[in-house]
C-alpha cells in the first residue's frame, strides 16, 4: 500500500501534499483500522456527541415537545368544546322533542275532551228528546184511551137512546130502558 | 489525489486527514480531522433542523416544521414503544444517537464528503458507550439482580450453566455486532459505489466503445446510490432500535 501511494504521488503533484502526510503517518494501513487516528476521532466524537446531547436535551427537544404539547392541548380542548356543544345541542333537541310530544299529547287530549263533551251533550239532548217524546206519546195514548173509553161509553148510551127512540117511534113493542140497555150491551159484546 | 488522474482508489475516501494539529499527549496525537469536521457539521445540521423546525410554532405545520416534527415523533414513539414510560429519561440520548448516525450517514452520501460512520473507531466507541450505559443503568436500578438477565426463566437446572454462558457471550457480542453492522454497511456501500463509479471513468477513457460500455456501471452507480440512501436511513434506525432494546434489558432484566 505504501509503495503504491508513493508511486502515484508524483503524478498528483501539489494536491497530494496533505494526503501524503496522512498516508505516511498511517503507515499504509487500511484507514479505518489505523490506530494512530483513534485518539483524535474519539476525542472529537466525545466533543461532537456531547455537544449534540447538550443542544438537543436542553434546547431543541424541549422546544419541539412544547410545540407538540401545545397542539395536542389545543386539539383536546377543541374536541372537549365540540363535545360539550354537541351535548348542549343534543339536550336542546331532546327538550324540543319532548315539548313537541307533550303538545301532541295535549292536543289529542283536548280533542278527545271536546269530542267527549260534544258526545255527552248530544246524548243528553237525545235522551231528553226521547224522554219528552215518550211522555207526549204516553199522554196522547192516555188521551186516546180516555177518548175511546168515553166514546165507547157514549156509543152505548147513543145506541140505547137511538134504539129506544126507534122502538118508541115504531111503538110496536115497548121495551123498558133497562131491557134495551141489556140488549145493546149484548149487541156490543158481539 | 483527485482519483480521476490515475486509477481510482476506493479506499482513499476513508483516509483520516488532519486539518490542523492540536497536540500530543503521551504518544497519542490529537488533531482536528476531516471526520471531526463532518461530525460537527452533522451536529449543527441536526440541531438546526429541530431548532428551526420548532421555530414557527404553527398549529398547522408547514413542510419544514412537519419534517422536524415527524423526526421528533418518530424517535419519541420508538422510545415509548420499546422502553415504555420509564424510558423517557433516555429519549434525548436515543434521539441524539439516531440523529448523529442518520446525519453522518447522509452527509457521507454527498460526493467528496467524509463518511464518519465508516470509521470503526466511531461506531465502536458509540456501541461500547451504549453497552456501558446498559451496565451502569442496570446495576444502578437493580443491583446484582441485573445479572438475572443471564439466567432465563423456565430453563431446566442442568441446562442453566450452558444457557447462561450463551447469554453472557451474546451480551458481550452486542457491542461488536452493533458497531460492525453500521461500520460494515457504510464501508462496503461506499467502496462498491466508488468501484462502480471508477468503472465509468476507466471505461470512458477508452474512447467511443468505452462510452457505450460505461452505461452499465452508470446505471449501477445510480441504483446503488439509491440503495445507499435506504441503507443510511435503515442503519441509523437499526442502531437506535438496538440501543433501545439493549437499554430495555437494563430497565427490565427479567424478560
Amino acid at each position: 500500500m505504501a509503495t503504491t501511494t508513493e508511486a502515484t504521488q508524483p503524478a498528483g503533484g501539489e494536491a497530494t501534499a496533505t494526503t501524503e502526510v496522512a498516508h505516511g503517518e498511517g503507515h499504509g494501513a487500511f484507514p479505518p483500522f489505523d490506530s494512530s487516528t483513534f485518539p483524535s476521532q474519539i476525542l472529537w466524537l466525545a466533543i461532537a456527541f456531547g455537544l449534540l446531547y447538550l443542544l438537543m436535551s436542553r434546547i431543541a427537544l424541549p422546544r419541539m415537545a412544547s410545540v407538540l404539547d401545545a397542539r395536542s392541548d389545543r386539539l383536546t380542548s377543541d374536541i372537549d368544546a365540540a363535545n360539550r356543544l354537541k351535548g348542549e345541542s343534543d339536550a336542546v333537541a331532546a327538550a324540543y322533542e319532548q315539548a313537541l310530544a307533550e303538545a301532541r299529547n295535549n292536543a289529542s287530549g283536548i280533542a278527545q275532551k271536546a269530542r267527549d263533551a260534544a258526545k255527552a251533550e248530544a246524548d243528553a239532548k237525545r235522551a231528553e228528546a226521547e224522554a219528552s217524546g215518550a211522555a207526549k206519546l204516553a199522554d196522547a195514548e192516555a188521551a186516546i184511551v180516555a177518548a175511546k173509553a168515553k166514546a165507547m161509553s157514549g156509543v152505548g148510551a147513543i145506541a140505547a137512546d137511538t134504539a129506544d127512540a126507534i122502538v118508541k117511534s115504531f111503538a110496536v113493542a115497548t121495551a123498558t130502558k133497562s131491557e134495551i140497555e141489556q140488549a145493546v150491551k149484548a149487541a156490543l159484546a158481539k | 489525489m483527485a482519483g480521476t488522474a490515475d486509477r481510482v482508489d476506493p479506499i482513499h475516501q476513508f483516509h483520516i486527514v488532519d486539518l490542523f494539529q492540536i497536540g500530543q499527549i503521551g504518544g497519542m496525537k490529537f488533531a482536528f480531522t476531516n471526520s471531526a469536521l463532518f461530525m460537527l457539521i452533522a451536529v449543527a445540521l441536526s440541531f438546526l433542523l429541530l431548532y428551526a423546525g420548532s421555530a414557527p410554532r404553527a398549529l398547522v405545520p408547514g413542510r419544514f416544521q412537519s419534517v422536524a416534527e415527524e423526526f421528533y415523533s418518530f424517535v419519541h414513539n420508538l422510545v415509548r414503544q420499546v422502553l415504555g414510560e420509564e424510558g423517557k429519561a433516555f429519549f434525548p440520548f436515543i434521539f441524539c444517537l439516531f440523529a448523529f448516525v442518520l446525519f453522518t450517514n447522509f452527509l457521507g452520501l454527498i460526493p467528496y464528503f467524509f463518511t464518519v460512520t465508516s470509521q470503526l473507531v466511531i461506531t465502536g466507541t458509540l456501541a461500547l458507550f451504549i453497552i456501558l450505559m446498559v451496565l451502569v443503568v442496570g446495576l444502578a436500578k437493580h443491583g446484582l439482580k441485573f445479572f438475572g438477565l443471564f439466567v432465563p426463566h423456565g430453563v431446566p437446572i442442568f441446562l442453566l450453566p450452558f444457557i447462561s454462558l450463551i447469554e453472557i457471550i451474546s451480551f458481550l457480542a452486542r457491542p461488536v455486532s452493533l458497531s460492525l453492522r453500521l461500520f460494515g454497511n457504510m464501508l462496503a456501500g461506499h467502496i462498491v459505489l466508488k468501484v462502480f463509479a471508477g468503472f465509468i471513468v476507466s471505461l470512458a477513457g477508452l474512447g467511443f466503445g468505452g462510452w457505450i460500455g460505461a452505461i452499465g456501471p452508470l446505471f449501477m452507480t445510480v441504483a446503488i446510490t439509491a440503495l445507499e440512501f435506504l441503507v443510511a436511513a435503515l442503519q441509523a434506525f437499526v442502531f437506535a432500535v438496538l440501543a433501545c432494546v439493549y437499554l430495555k434489558d437494563a430497565l427490565h432484566p427479567h424478560h
